[in-house]
């Protein structure tokens, strides 16, 4: 009982960073239709960023916001100087660019930095604190917990209550309507990008810090889980990629706990192809899937 | 249907112009005489590049052979490959794992029989043999799934698939041998050559082998009705249906197909160094080989052999540098690997962006452009 316990909230704090990393990819997938097969790759260039920031200034903080403000300027450059010009003939275009920006962006790194794996501190204790003779949540679970619920309230509010966030609603669902309405689509999407790519670096910190440290593959597996989770929730759907993420974390955690961690992999894919191949539209869609 | 066929007549009638029926079948067989002749001329083809390339192998060094042996197997891969993206539109990430399969399969029969004490000459194509036939099945399990699903769900799918490989081998380590993977009896060349024979040259045939027999039974299998019935999936789900042909059928085994080659090339690869290991089989190869077959075109067949090249040559590009250049030591060590990587990636991104049709379709283009140029006057 004690296992589970403890590895039911080991999942919640791994499920958390999926969470942020899911709901990245659904955020440009609302605004473009695209999945960003990228995501992972552009996150961890940000979590370089992040973390040789943080090793220059001593101060883990003004990395993190470095990582945020790098991830900003990244995702609206990807947008503004690449994704922009992919033709829409082929709906498989978006995905190879995307592939391609992934072998760039490692290769990159690794030339900048160097091929071996790089120690990334945490700014909290990961030993975990027990409650009650339980071994629960380290402090910097809670950390985890805390920064992804807070960037998950932010964006909600963002969409929900402010203009901007009305606007961009708008040019993702019917582009048409709300350029003639006086919507900036094109600067909505770039925004989309920015966004969902500052989200991606803030879930690169968060994670990096849990594996073995910063490596240029760092996030390959990260990705594949996190496009898992979005499916798992809707690819449509931000809060369903939050419970997806929490979900898939869960998940895991068990599988790892239990059978082994050689056996993540194969419980994704397994998990992934259930989840299509039963409910393809994802457990929180309310859209009937297209049939052919 | 038949109007894709014509008779021996008519292509007498009308050399110039195609057909309008000919205009809305993109990639239809350009000029179709009488029947059977197809077959024909891709076996002429075949014999005449597979002559070409077995002089050149007389000439060349052992590992420029090795470098040859290495396109022929990954052309193998490729050419299937882009029968699948290209032609099919199917996005499968999970070449490299059905590679792996391929391998694996030959590995593990290879010393199955080499524990027993069994030797001969059939073991290697019987294993090859046992890879195509294993890495099929494989895609037939992938495609049942990936039928039901588009674009980005497939892409996302078959990914997953792609991470397995070093999973798969650390938990069934009992036959696979975990990380160092497995070692078989290395291929010799027959007594019959003579005992100075270039090992490497021996290899490169077998490659050049497998790779023709693929190239050629693809060249006719995308130019019979089943090669337009996977256009015409591609193009138009709800028109293909329409026209009577049973998509998730066709989808399926497009997969199938794609999958035993890339099953074979694999299993030729394991050969070249009779060693498999999960080390070989990363997530970017599945990456390198969609790089290969977009820059050489996608659906292309002669692009796939742009592709395998590039693949090789790429891959040697950075110890070139290095022998080249003379530079330094940590430079030359951060540049291995990654700069091929980079020049990857920014080639996929460029060809996307500006050329959509890849190297093949550029130079097509690029020749079309100039006889209408040199015709314009005349006009």
């Amino acid at each position: 009982m004690d296992r589970f316990l403890f590895l039911t909230f080991g999942g919640l704090s791994t499920g958390a960073v999926y969470a942020a990393f899911a709901l990245a990819l659904v955020l440009i997938w609302r605004a473009a239709r695209v999945v960003n097969f990228a995501q992972g790759a552009m996150a961890v260039a940000t979590a370089y960023v992040g973390y040789a920031v943080a090793s220059a200034t001593g101060s883990y903080w003004v990395g993190l916001g470095a990582a945020v403000l790098a991830g900003l300027l990244l995702g609206a450059l990807v947008e503004r100087v690449l994704m922009r010009f992919v033709g829409h003939a082929n709906p498989l275009n978006e995905v190879i660019v995307a592939l391609g920006l992934v072998l760039l962006i490692q290769a990159v790194l690794g030339m900048v930095f160097g091929n071996g794996y790089r120690p990334a501190a945490a700014p909290f204790d990961t030993d975990a604190l027990t409650l009650g003779g339980v071994a629960a949540l380290s402090p910097y679970d809670l950390w985890v917990l805390g920064a992804v619920l807070v960037v998950v309230v932010l964006l909600a509010l963002l969409f929900t209550r402010t203009p901007i966030g009305l606007r961009m609603r708008a040019a993702a669902f019917a582009p048409e309507v709300s350029r003639l309405l006086g919507v900036d689509v094109s600067r909505m999407l770039t925004l989309g990008w920015a966004l969902a790519a500052a989200v991606g670096a803030l879930a690169g910190m968060l994670v990096v810090p849990t594996g073995l440290g910063l490596h240029p593959h760092a996030m390959d597996l990260v990705f594949v889980v996190a496009f898992t989770a979005a499916v798992v929730g809707g690819l449509d759907s931000p809060a369903g990629a939050v419970v997806g993420g929490l979900l898939v974390g869960l998940i895991l955690s068990y599988v790892t706990g239990y059978l082994g961690p050689d056996t993540t992999p194969l419980a994704v894919l397994v998990l992934l192809l259930a989840v299509l191949l039963v409910r393809p539209g994802g457990l929180f869609s309310s859209a009937r899937a297209r049939h052919v | 249907m038949t109007a894709t066929r014509p008779s021996a007549r008519s292509g007498v009638d009308r050399p110039a112009g195609p057909s309008p029926l000919r205009r809305l079948l993109p990639g239809a067989p350009a000029a179709a005489g009488p029947r059977g002749s197809t077959l024909l001329r891709h076996l002429a083809g075949a014999v005449l590049a597979g002559t070409l390339v077995v002089l050149l192998t007389n000439q060349l060094a052992p590992y420029q052979n090795l470098q040859v042996a290495r396109v022929c197997a990954f052309l193998c891969v490729t050419a299937g490959y882009t029968v699948l993206v290209g032609l099919n539109g199917q996005l499968s990430l999970g070449h490299g794992a059905l590679m792996a399969t391929g391998a694996y399969t030959v590995a593990l029969v290879q010393r199955a029989f080499d524990e027993r004490g069994v030797q001969g000459r059939w073991i290697l194509p019987l294993s090859l043999l046992a890879a195509l036939a294993a890495t099929a099945l494989a895609g037939l399990v992938i495609g049942l799934a990936a039928a039901r699903l588009r674009g980005p769900y497939l892409a996302g799918v078959t990914l997953a698939v792609a991470t397995l490989v070093p999973a798969i081998s650390t938990i069934f380590t009992g036959v696979f041998n975990g990380e160092q993977g497995l070692r078989f009896p290395a291929e010799t060349p027959p007594a019959v050559l003579g005992a100075y024979f270039q090992p490497e040259r021996w290899l490169a045939w077998i490659a050049l082998l497998a790779a023709l027999l693929t190239v050629l039974l693809l060249a006719n299998l995308v130019r019979s009705r089943f090669g337009r019935s996977l256009r015409a999936v591609r193009d138009d789900e709800v028109a293909a249906r329409l026209a009577g042909i049973h998509v998730a059928r066709t989808q399926v085994l497009a997969f199938v197909v794609s999958a035993g080659c890339a099953g074979l090339g694999g299993g030729v690869y394991a050969v070249l160094t009779a060693t498999v290991a999960p080390g070989k089989f990363p997530l970017e190869l599945s990456l390198f080989l969609l790089m290969a077959i977009v820059i050489g075109g996608l659906g292309s067949l002669a692009g796939a052999v742009w592709g395998a090249v590039l693949l090789v040559a790429l891959q040697d590009l950075p110890s070139l540098l290095t022998e080249t250049f003379s530079l330094p030591s940590g430079l030359a060590q951060r540049l291995e690997g990654n700069l091929a990587l980079a020049v990857f990636g920014l080639i996929l991104i460029v060809v996307m962006l500006a050329a959509p049709g890849g190297l093949h379709g550029a130079a097509r283009t690029l020749v079309a452009r100039l006889r209408t140029r040199r015709r314009a006057p005349e006009h």
